[in-house]
């Protein structure tokens, strides 16, 4: 009579914990993960739109509500729309040709071969390699007196180009250095998406007699289409957000005009993201409010290219005919 | 397929030249560099240039600044990793799915637009200028949740877990008994990837720490800066401060890539 209630405290106290430890631990496992994400990955990203509707420096106490001033000095504002002009240009000169080049190499490797380890850590080479490391190799490289990019053109009668100084020059070069830190991750991705199509499609092919070029067309893109989408969109908002490699190339090429915020002296290669960091770091104003109205902007191109990119992705089919 | 051999070759050739190029600079003097035809082969002046870049900047603190960074971001990424994605793969409990999803997709967020209110953040937190602003928000993240996921889901046998709770096991024990040890193949590629992208990390660290207190990567940066273009002094410094990793990348690099492309193919 004494130690029944007794017993049976204890044994509804144990399920309790039972019940505690399989139904609600897992949320503790997992939440680590997602209270960090809101404290430094959400909750920056929308109190951007607050901060953006008021005159909000770093030296300031008092931040006034200005609506959509900032926008609207944003849109008229000259060095905004050449920012928005060189991230274009940079994204599609370094990622359409990287992904063609990608898939190509991906096809190249999806093979029997000897020395397909040593292939696929060549490739990724580039990758492991930091972006500074790689725009100070690069700046060397695309040197204007001593490079040795103009030295090999010199073969060809191509006279010393200053890389840094052309607007389309350094696009070109800014493109370069991204293909070259990209291209082999990106054909890596593809190659895992290769490795799952089933071999015997491959076999049905060949006994039809179709060439390795229309294997590729006909078999591989389109059994591989949402890795390609994927690897799309995710190069997309990469792209968009390119702001290191024309920050260091402008620094370790001396055309920074003083600073390197500026994307070259006459704001050649000035990306979005490099703009927004011009106005809310690198600018004596610390004009944290006007910056967050350019990245709130930015983010609304994030958006529409991915989505125009998906929906072409979509859209372009292989064809299996 | 000998022109296969031949491309891939080529391909090989450009991923490593540069990089061997920037030794071949970095161990020669600056006057060497105005030769025509440019050096091709390294010099005998890597040592004098390397202890020119310790002398330009305080390259000794920003070694240990990331490898103290760098270290404890890769632990923390794989413990947290692994303990969610033991929960996503072998826990059943409400929203799961949803969850997990939820998680995949905030990869696509493009977190770098919300870098004011981040600096803010750490600005009230009194962490600017030190290594927490660092360390703290990369604790954990979602390529790590994702891929423990998915080694889990399919390297680790249900059986043994049931096997587990009969012998009386909590989740927790579970956890630390069974799952941890099972994990490790997968953790410790995540843990070198980790490793890998926050020793490369260059933009947060330079938005928030100071140049007197820097990573390797914010000294290689403030080396490369400046009116006269010191190409030796600056990739004498990658050389130090970047290519070690390139090495260890290259004597795992099996192992590697078979995490990268495992983590690629989307369950």
């Amino acid at each position: 009579m004494s130690t029944y209630p007794l017993a049976a405290t204890r044994r509804r106290r144990r399920s309790v914990r039972h019940t505690l430890d399989m139904r609600v631990s897992p949320y503790a496992y997992v939440a680590p993960f997602f209270l960090l994400f809101c404290a430094f990955g959400l909750f920056p990203l929308i109190y951007t739109a607050w901060v953006s509707l008021h005159e909000w420096t770093l030296l300031s106490d008092t931040q006034e509500f200005v609506g959509l001033g900032n926008y609207s000095t944003l849109l008229a504002d000259g060095y905004f729309w050449n920012a928005t002009f060189n991230t274009l240009s940079i994204g599609v000169l370094s990622t359409a040709p990287q992904l063609l080049l990608a898939i190509w190499l991906a096809h190249l490797l999806n093979r029997r071969l000897r020395l397909q380890t040593l292939f696929r850590i060549s490739l990724l080479l580039p990758n492991v390699t930091s972006v500074v490391a790689v725009v100070v190799i690069f700046s060397q490289l695309f040197g204007r007196d001593f490079g040795l990019i103009n030295w090999m053109l010199s073969w060809f009668g191509v006279g010393s180009i200053d890389w840094a100084a052309g607007t389309a020059t350094s696009h070109v070069a800014l493109s370069v250095m991204i293909m070259w830190r990209w291209t082999g991750y990106n054909a890596l991705i593809f190659l895992a998406a290769m490795q799952a199509v089933p071999r015997e499609l491959y076999e049905a092919a060949t006994l039809d007699g179709a060439s390795n070029f229309r294997q590729l067309r006909s078999v591989t893109l389109p059994m591989i289409r949402p890795t390609i989408i994927f690897v799309v969109i995710v190069s997309t908002i990469g792209a968009m957000q390119i702001i290191a490699e024309p920050m260091l190339f402008a620094q370790s090429t001396g055309s920074g005009g003083g600073t390197f915020a500026t994307g070259g002296p006459d704001r050649q290669f000035q990306t979005l993201a490099l703009y927004v960091y011009e106005q809310a770091f690198a600018n004596s104003t610390f004009d944290f409010g006007y910056a967050s109205a350019a990245s709130w902007l930015m983010f609304l191109a994030v958006v529409i290219v991915s989505g125009v990119n998906f929906l072409i992705t979509r859209r372009a089919k292989g064809g299996i005919v | 397929m000998r022109l296969r051999y031949l491309t891939l070759t080529a391909v090989a050739f450009f991923s490593a030249f540069p990089l061997y190029y920037s030794v071949v600079v970095a161990s020669r003097h600056n006057s060497a560099l105005a030769q025509v035809p440019p050096p091709l082969i390294p010099g005998g002046n890597f040592f004098a240039n390397v202890s020119r870049v310790f002398d330009t900047v305080p390259f000794g603190l920003a070694l240990v600044n990331s490898l103290i960074v760098a270290g404890s971001i890769s632990i923390a990424v794989m413990f947290f990793s692994t303990l969610a994605g033991f929960a996503f793969a072998k826990l059943k409990f409400r929203g799961r799915n949803a969850m997990l999803v939820i998680t995949v997709a905030t990869m696509m967020v493009p977190a770098q637009l919300g870098i004011i209110p981040l600096y803010m953040l750490m600005v009230k937190l009194e962490w600017t200028g030190t290594n927490y602003a660092l360390i703290v928000p990369a604790l954990v993240n979602a390529f790590g949740v994702f891929f423990m996921t998915q080694y889990l889901s399919r390297a680790l046998p249900t059986e043994l877990l049931e096997a587990g709770r009969v012998d009386g096991c909590t989740t927790w024990g579970l956890f630390w008994h069974v799952v941890l040890p099972a994990a490790r193949p997968a953790a410790a590629v995540l843990g070198m990837l980790t490793f890998m992208s926050a020793w490369n990390d260059y933009f947060w660290p330079l938005v928030v720490l100071n140049p007197d207190n820097p990573t390797v990567q914010v000294a290689l940066s403030s080396l490369a800066s400046g009116y006269v273009n010191d190409y030796v002094l600056g990739l004498a410094g990658t050389a130090v401060g970047t290519l070690p990793l390139v090495a260890v990348f290259v004597l795992f690099g099996k192992q590697i890539i078979g995490g990268i492309m495992q983590g690629a193919v989307k369950g």
